[in-house]
């Protein structure tokens, strides 16, 4: 049996297609409401049954509580200090490397990315615990050192997003360029990267997120509570005999509203760098 | 003839000039890192005090460690039951966006993307509170359906469905990346189909799915790969628990090293990591071969 494609049934279809979307739309939107809605809560109504979904009072003091009962800005800072290293390192270093891997002729060039591959696929527990020794005796161990000396020298993912890019970039420029004298680091430098900005943005997004986010470098490698991240923070206060639920969603919003605030000014580029990571092989 | 030679000479040079940093980090931070933990797995080292080499005796230990076996049979049922939900979830979202004609297309591709970009700490923090068996709004919503919920992350049996629910919920990646796949086959071949009578359903299993089966296995290795990485989650959401139903290979691993201080016999469990990772990647490359439309 074949539906008739008349534009009544078109209608309906469209109509059912919508429906979907902004069911699905909801599931997916419906937890930040709810995050939101936790950090106003007083403590009694957290566990309030059934649910209350917005809360009675607004307890704005959730935030002034976060901010003063946990180390919020000590936290913040040492978050920034491995930020910023890790975001120049990323740009810095990855350009460089995709550089030789896209502008330049050698032999053995792609079976060496064939490794850039193959470490992009390493399950990151098979090297944490040798690095962990090695920087336990390099004493780095308790530093911000293993959170951010790696940052400079490459990161696999960066380096496949970059040269995909660069690969793009007709070969002509970097001719004409060298005819007229320059060396290939001028060409890199005044030529290729301006060029390239897009996608180095798309890289620091993603540098910034990883840091941001991360957990389980600062949980290995950061011994003193006085060096912790904010991700660290939050998971120490959920470690204690009573968590402050409240308290912990309001930090959960504050650590939130950034990373939103960054994607939706830079969206193009993020969305350009998800998509450009999936489908060119 | 010779001055070519100089410049293919002088391109290397280059070359490993722009390439040095990887060159270093490869070494210092993968390649060494991997054959120094091939040793130690042949150890008894805990940090503190001297190691001392005990030959297989790690790999002896696991083999006969009911957590070990536990841990493995935990991930590979996120593996298998979580990828498969979330692949199907993420392909069905982006195939009903691609439909022509969506308004506002951007504002709901931002809906589906935005979970991914919450801190991990803070998004298992949330999850533990949307997946609360009293006053939870998943449960809630069940109720209001006449279902009673289960009790989630407090049932051995429903804990790991529950972390499928939140990797579901935070599959935007992947949702992106199969809608820039979709967007890249061409609309000629749809148009052909429908004048060959075929439906929508025909049309997603003859032509959707066989073109975007590189962009599907690339979003299927990077899952498996990430299930065998998983370890926030588990950690703060659960700790292992109940009965042991979510620990799963790198909590397990991550305990036996940082926390009993094992580092041989965590050593020991990384490289067998090591190589049940390349064997199941190889298996997809595999089928991708044989099953897959790959250039």
């Amino acid at each position: 049996m074949r539906l008739q494609t008349g534009t009544f049934m078109k209608g309906i279809e469209t109509f059912v297609l919508y429906v979907v979307l902004l069911a699905l739309a909801a599931c997916f939107i419906v937890p930040f409401f709810w995050l939101l809605s936790e950090s106003l809560k007083s403590p009694s109504e957290l566990f309030e049954v059934p649910t209350r979904w917005w809360p009675k009072t607004i307890m704005w003091s959730n935030y002034a509580d976060m901010f003063n009962s946990f180390p919020f800005f000590l936290y913040l800072k040492n978050t920034i200090i491995i930020l910023i290293p890790n975001i120049v390192g990323a740009v810095i270093s990855n350009t460089l490397i995709a550089y030789g891997f896209a502008r330049l002729d050698w032999k053995y060039r792609d079976n060496v990315f064939m490794i850039v591959l193959i470490t992009m696929i390493l399950p990151y527990q098979v090297t944490m615990i040798p690095l962990f020794i090695m920087f336990h005796h390099l004493h780095w161990i308790g530093t911000f050192l293993p959170l951010i000396v790696p940052s400079f020298f490459g990161n696999p993912f960066f380096i496949f997003l970059l040269r995909q890019f660069l690969l793009g970039i007709p070969k002509e420029l970097s001719y004409s360029a060298k005819i007229d004298g320059a060396n290939e680091f001028q060409i890199y430098a005044r030529i290729i990267m301006p060029l390239a900005k897009p996608v180095i943005s798309t890289v620091v997004i993603f540098a910034f997120l990883g840091t941001w986010n991360d957990f389980i470098g600062p949980l290995i490698f950061l011994s003193d509570n006085k060096l912790y991240t904010l991700s660290l923070g939050a998971q120490s206060i959920m470690g204690t005999y009573d968590p402050k639920w409240n308290i912990l969603m309001a930090l959960g919003v504050t650590m939130t509203v950034p990373v939103l605030v960054i994607f939706f000014l830079l969206q193009k580029y993020f969305i350009q760098g998800v998509a450009m990571s999936g489908i060119k092989g | 003839m010779n001055k070519k030679m100089n410049i293919a000479r002088r391109d290397f040079r280059n070359a490993m000039l722009f390439i040095s940093l990887w060159i270093i980090g490869v070494i210092a931070f993968k390649l060494y890192p991997i054959v120094i933990s091939f040793y130690y797995s042949l150890t008894d080292y805990s940090v503190v005090k001297k190691s001392e080499f005990i030959g297989f005796g790690n790999y002896n230990a696991l083999f006969h460690d009911p957590l070990f076996y536990k841990s493995l049979s935990n991930t590979f049922y996120m593996i298998c039951l979580g990828t498969v939900c979330s692949t199907a979830a993420a392909i069905a979202i982006a195939v009903l966006l691609n439909n022509k004609g969506i308004k506002g297309l951007s504002f709901l591709r931002v809906v589906f993307f935005i979970p991914t970009l919450v801190p991990v700490v803070i998004a298992s923090i949330l999850w533990i509170w949307l997946l609360q068996p009293d006053n939870g709004i998943i449960n809630e919503v069940l109720g209001f359906f006449g279902l009673t919920g289960p009790v989630w992350l407090a049932s051995p049996l429903w804990a790991k469905p529950a972390f499928i629910l939140m990797m579901v919920w935070s599959s935007g990646t992947a949702i992106i990346i199969y809608l820039a796949g979709l967007q890249e086959i061409p609309d000629s071949l749809y148009e052909s189909a429908s004048i060959d009578g075929a439906g929508f359903f025909r049309k997603v299993f003859s032509i959707t799915l066989p073109l975007l089966s590189p962009v599907i296995l690339f979003n299927v290795v990077t899952s498996v790969i990430g299930i065998f990485q998983w370890f926030a989650e588990p950690l703060i959401m659960t700790n292992g628990g109940p009965d042991n139903s979510t620990l799963f290979y790198s909590l397990n691993l991550y305990r036996s090293a940082f926390q009993y201080f094992k580092m041989g016999y965590a050593s020991a469990m990384a490289w067998i990591l090591l190589v049940i990772a390349m064997i199941i990647i190889l298996i997809l490359f595999r089928l991708n071969k044989r099953f897959g439309y790959s250039e």
